[in-house]
């Protein structure tokens, strides 16, 4: 009996190859980029340029001020936003689960998350650089950073207390804790992982970041290393778009290969991270 | 004692949850603060209906509307990357893909949303638009289209990922009727999963579209700083937060016209992106346990 040709499941798989198509569309872009960055950059990357500072001559300019102000930026802003972002997440899912304040809160945050990066730069210039004087300095930058991050953290922070059972809970209260210690020796123990996981994400979100941080100022031509959350600082997003916004084939290719570091950093941050969420999702079946 | 202890922890607690009270104030103040006094010198009739944006010039003009036009066109070439990829991902890898093939995929696209942004702009300026004006030679080194193509890549998973997670939680019983039916995977899947997810896709999109707006690197590295009222997605542009990152990096006065010019330029962007993040939030709220 000879088949008959059906158009119904003709579209099917045609749609199938396109889904195919689509998902290996994102795939192969992706790969393009890091082969062609791959390319450019890494003759470029050598001993010399991790230990030399900002230079006129391409050949002579090095990642290292960049490098330190953006590992600085990164211990400052997970120093302020971490302890700020899990207090809140911690209330939010323990405290105040059912009163206004709470949930006048949680519509905030989520307005939060969605504001442009940029804006809190404008907040920042204001706020942290003019009255408060900080300048543009490293602790500006990170608190800068913290506000944008502190969504993240708060958001992550629930999810993975939300995780946490309730019999967990409820054995500590029989055993006579208080509230704060059955959070502070059970539950956040137990939420250990997922917390970790999106801190780390939020971080890596942070050492990316540039637009707010040229907003407070950041971008300077500077040749002395930080050594105090006061000092002012460049990081390596801003000297990469510094870099590129000049003519000279040199400092594209510099770019070039401060990109590669840049996103070796950003992939290790992501690598842990879904490293720990699998760990943790496996370690644990309640 | 105990007792004690337990409120003053509660106190504190409480306390680090009104920093993000106090963000949202701040933002607002000193966008309302520092625009009001630009709004002083310059009309919001003349803000909202000219059609030049020359603050830096001798000859000032502060019409916001080429700002918006720029913001928007980089937005809608994106999103036309971004929404037929990204749904058709999520619909092959909810209702085609083997499992396994689908546990690699979803992490390795969401690294697309993990590379920092002046890296897409490195790859708008350096490696798309020279691609494109071997095809389109009279395509300006900056332009609307390639940053917006790049940006589109940027928010696929986005896209892929919410409407992913939407398709996946409506209930069984719903695709198992049209499987019952005799439907191909592809009816069941226009014909009833996208129909039934739609709340969550729509916010998807409009998360999507919030975050193509206020993106800033991508833009400023590579779309140029000519606002330009146009449709054109080959000549130089600006958006909205390009001009402020160009402001930035410009010697302006603090208290000065064109410092508050950003300001003012910040509170259309805001203004934006708050309605678009409320739509969203307003649907997730709305239609969220609509099958629970």
């Amino acid at each position: 009996m000879k088949q008959k040709f059906d158009i119904n499941r003709f579209k099917d798989n045609a749609f199938k190859y396109f889904g195919i198509a689509c998902t290996l569309f994102g795939l192969a872009v992706l790969s393009v980029f890091l082969i062609n960055i791959l390319i450019e950059g890494l003759g470029r990357l050598n001993w010399q340029f991790f230990t030399s500072l900002p230079s006129r001559k391409p050949e002579k300019a090095g990642i290292l001020i960049c490098l330190l102000g953006s590992i600085w930026i990164m211990f400052l802003t997970a120093l302020i936003a971490v302890p700020l972002g899990v207090a809140s997440g911690i209330f939010l899912e323990e405290y105040g689960k059912k009163n206004k304040f709470a949930s006048f809160i949680e519509i905030n945050i989520s307005n939060l998350a969605g504001v442009p990066s940029i804006i809190y730069g404008l907040l920042a210039l204001e706020i942290f650089v003019r009255i408060l004087g900080l300048g543009k300095s490293l602790l500006a930058g990170s608190l800068t950073l913290s506000l944008l991050i502190l969504p993240i953290i708060i958001v992550s922070t629930r999810e993975a207390i939300k995780a946490v059972p309730k019999s967990i809970r409820e054995a500590s209260y029989a055993l006579g804790a208080t509230r704060w210690q059955t959070i502070w020796f059970q539950v956040l123990p137990a939420a250990s992982g997922g917390l970790l996981t999106g801190v780390i994400l939020a971080i890596s979100r942070a050492v990316g970041e540039s637009a707010p941080l040229i907003v407070i100022g950041a971008l300077l031509y500077i040749t002395t290393i930080p050594t105090s959350p006061m000092d002012d600082f460049a990081v390596m997003p801003i000297q990469i778009f510094n870099w590129l916004s000049r003519p000279q084939k040199g400092f594209i290719e510099n770019a070039t290969a401060a990109i590669i570091v840049l996103l070796l950093i950003t992939f290790m941050m992501n690598g842990l991270a879904i490293y720990l969420r699998n760990r943790w999702q496996k370690k644990i079946k309640w | 004692m105990v007792n004690k202890k337990e409120k003053i922890i509660e106190s504190i607690l409480m306390l680090c949850a009104t920093v993000s009270v106090l963000t949202t104030i701040g933002i607002l103040w000193v966008l309302i603060s520092e625009s009001s006094s630009f709004f002083s010198k310059v009309s919001i009739k003349d803000f909202l209906t000219d059609t030049q944006w020359t603050p830096l010039f001798a000859e000032k003009h502060f019409g916001i509307l080429p700002l918006i036009s720029g913001t928007l066109l980089t937005t809608f070439i994106a999103i036309l990357i971004a929404l037929p990829t990204g749904l058709s991902i999520a619909i092959y890898l909810n209702e085609y893909a083997p499992k396994r093939f689908r546990k690699i995929v979803k992490p390795l696209l969401e690294v697309l949303a993990a590379i920092p942004t002046v890296v897409y702009g490195y790859f708008a300026l350096m490696v798309v638009t020279p691609f494109l004006q071997k095809f389109i030679p009279d395509m300006a080194g900056f332009n609307a289209l390639s940053p917006g193509i790049v940006m589109g890549i940027m928010i696929i998973p986005i896209i892929s990922s919410l409407s992913e997670d939407a398709l996946y939680s409506v209930p069984k019983a719903l695709r198992e009727a049209s499987y019952g039916m005799g439907a191909t995977r592809l009816q069941t899947s226009f014909k009833v999963l996208v129909p039934a997810a739609t709340s969550g896709i729509t916010v998807s999109i409009i998360l999507a579209i919030s975050r193509a707006i206020g993106e800033t690197m991508i833009v400023a590295i590579a779309a140029g700083q000519q606002p330009r009222l146009t449709l054109n997605p080959l000549v130089p542009i600006e958006t909205i937060t390009t001009y402020i990152v160009q402001v930035s990096l410009g010697d302006v006065v603090q208290g000065s016209l064109e410092y508050q010019t950003i300001f003012a330029a910040g509170i259309a962007l805001f203004v934006l992106t708050f309605i678009l993040n409320n739509i969203s939030y307003f649907i997730k709220k709305k239609f969220q346990e609509k099958y629970e």
